[in-house]
């Protein structure tokens, strides 16, 4: 993904390579045949068939869906999930980024691993984590018993699952781009008497900010769609602790085909919006580095 | 070394190491307590009872099986991506990311309306006397579907960075456009390919929102190793599902040792000598 940020190097993009390194017609359009029927057969089908599957019932059916007051707490309770979960992740990964990009200390090759941990364990590990430290039997679970605090099966639980399974794409969009850009406007701010806030205000976030935004877009669409975890620790009871993603799983078990596409055609168009953003940005985040290159 | 000039070590690492080891370090260990919380005997009987084992042999098989399918295609998709102009070329780059935007809740109801006996797929492998959802190949499916843009995103940087004057000794030194991918490009991508493969694999290996619905979740038969978790939890049965989370979580570590090495080799091949 972040990769994507260093095509500007490529000379490719801009000489157009010659006859003897390139593969005849028939070659060339065999291979963009197949990459397009693989595409359309394994990627593209199963985003067309969830809007074939929640209008299938027709329109009506399918708006209706929406004003179902479970469905709409449901909403709400992923709405409220990333409201927390998002910004908590946002200025982790800025002062992760900072730290890794900016200074050299002893562990900074572990501490970076350990960013990228929810990208490589099951996301059912990321709930049962939280199900063994909070849960009733688990390690903390007789204290809070006592305390009367319940974060399993309830909303603190949803939402510290949600942390753990987003806390490394902020700092993954901003590692990169910020490793890139280097720290001499940093540096030339601060010779001229900026304090240390002030560069990060005035000179840092202004170079960042297409990066930033880039993480903090895929991390609200993984936070509202994350699923694995949140089942762990959610403990599905109705219009309290069931996210979207969640609630499509209840309606679709009960057979509810119609209402369970309708509202994963929602999170399907979030989706496609976080293409869409994603790509721009990507575009944006790419002239940055080439004015701050020149 | 660079000299400290900028300020804000101490606080941005601070606060960063604070907020992991709330976060994970602390529900880490967690786990490991849990999974050690009894007898080593009992621990041992759970991750390796055979119900347990058949999981761990469809995960990793299955997720096998469908990150060699992402590494043909994925490498092919990478390919024409990266070296030819066509329509539709920008759409199909940035839509290659639709399985890490879709939720994998979304994805499994879809994959299995689609690959379902009465669903567009499944009717015409119907025909032909396959069943595709509820059965094994139904999970190969869906993995495949997760894991595809780990490979072509892995490549494509470095497909970009070969440089055109090997390619065009190749073909002066006489080499067919073949010879030249055999022995010139493929080698030089194949570390690249080897992490994408890897990437790819890692991530079916732990899947489970796209699989539940689509697997029918029979034991011995198609019930992976991350439902054997949850419902562990459901019997509250904590150390066995602490146990076979412990399993999973040096599966991964394996998995993760695996990529630096693929990324430590293409560091060191497609810039010898740096």
């Amino acid at each position: 993904m972040a990769g994507a940020i260093q095509d500007l190097t490529s000379i490719r993009s801009r000489t157009r390579p010659r006859r003897a390194t390139e593969e005849s017609a028939l070659v060339r359009w065999t291979l963009i045949s197949i990459s397009f029927l693989f595409f359309a057969a394994f990627l593209l089908l199963p985003l067309v068939a969830v809007f074939a599957e929640a209008f299938r019932r027709g329109a009506a059916l399918y708006f209706k869906t929406f004003t179902d007051p479970v469905t709409l707490d449901a909403i709400k309770l992923t709405l409220f999930t990333s409201a927390i979960a998002v910004p908590c992740n946002t200025v982790f990964g800025v002062a992760a980024a900072w730290a890794i990009t900016r200074f050299q200390f002893r562990g900074r090759e572990f501490f970076s691993t350990l960013i990228d941990l929810p990208l490589w364990v099951s996301p059912v590990i990321g709930g049962l984590i939280y199900v063994l430290l909070f849960g009733s039997q688990g390690l903390l679970g007789p204290w809070l018993i006592a305390h009367h605090w319940k974060i399993i099966y309830s909303t603190p639980g949803i939402v510290i699952a949600t942390v753990f399974v987003t806390f490394p794409f902020v700092a993954r969009g901003l590692i990169p781009l910020m490793q890139a850009q280097g720290i001499a406007e940093e540096e030339a701010a601060l010779t001229l008497g900026a304090k240390g806030w002030q560069v990060f205000w005035r000179v840092t976030l202004p170079k960042i900010k297409w990066g930033l935004l880039y993480g903090i877009i895929l991390c609200n669409a993984r936070a509202m769609g994350e699923f694995g975890a949140v089942s762990v620790v959610s403990g599905h009871i109705r219009g309290l602790t069931n996210t979207v993603p969640l609630q499509i799983e209840i309606l679709y078990n009960e057979y509810s085909f119609a209402a369970a596409f309708a509202l994963a055609s929602l999170l399907s168009l979030l989706a496609l919006a976080t293409l869409g953003l994603k790509t721009y940005i990507e575009w944006r985040a790419r002239q940055q580095l080439e004015q701050s290159q020149h | 070394m660079k000299r400290r000039i900028l300020p804000g070590l101490p606080l941005t690492l601070g606060f960063s190491i604070g907020y992991l080891t709330l976060v994970v370090l602390i529900p880490f260990a967690a786990l490991a307590t849990k999974a050690f919380s009894g007898s080593w005997q009992h621990l041992w009987s759970v991750i390796s009872s055979p119900r347990v084992q058949a999981s761990y042999r469809l995960s990793f098989g299955a997720a096998a099986l469908a990150s060699l399918v992402n590494g043909l295609f994925g490498f092919l998709t990478a390919w024409v991506l990266t070296r030819y102009r066509f329509p539709g070329r920008r759409v199909l780059d940035a839509l290659i990311d639709l399985p890490f935007a879709l939720p994998t809740a979304v994805a499994g109801i879809a994959l299995t309306a689609l690959y379902a006996p009465n669903g567009w797929v499944g009717s015409l492998l119907a025909k032909g006397g396959v069943s595709a959802a509820f059965n094994r190949l139904g999970i190969v499916l869906a993995l495949i579907f997760i894991g595809f843009p780990f490979v072509v995103r892995t490549l494509q940087p470095v497909l970009l960075s070969l440089s055109e004057e090997v390619e065009e000794a190749a073909a002066l030194l006489g080499a067919t456009r073949f010879q030249t991918f055999r022995r010139v490009l493929f080698p030089a991508a194949l570390p690249a390919l080897l992490t994408g493969i890897t990437l790819s694999f890692g991530r079916a290996v732990g899947e489970y929102g796209s699989i539940v619905f689509i697997s029918g979740n029979l034991p011995f038969k198609t019930e992976i190793t991350p439902l054997l978790i949850v419902s562990k939890l459901e019997q509250y049965d904590y150390q066995g599902a602490a146990g076979i989370g412990l399993v999973m979580l040096l599966a991964s570590f394996a998995i993760l040792a695996l990529v630096n090495a693929f990324q430590w080799w293409n560091a060191h091949r497609v810039n010898p000598k740096h």
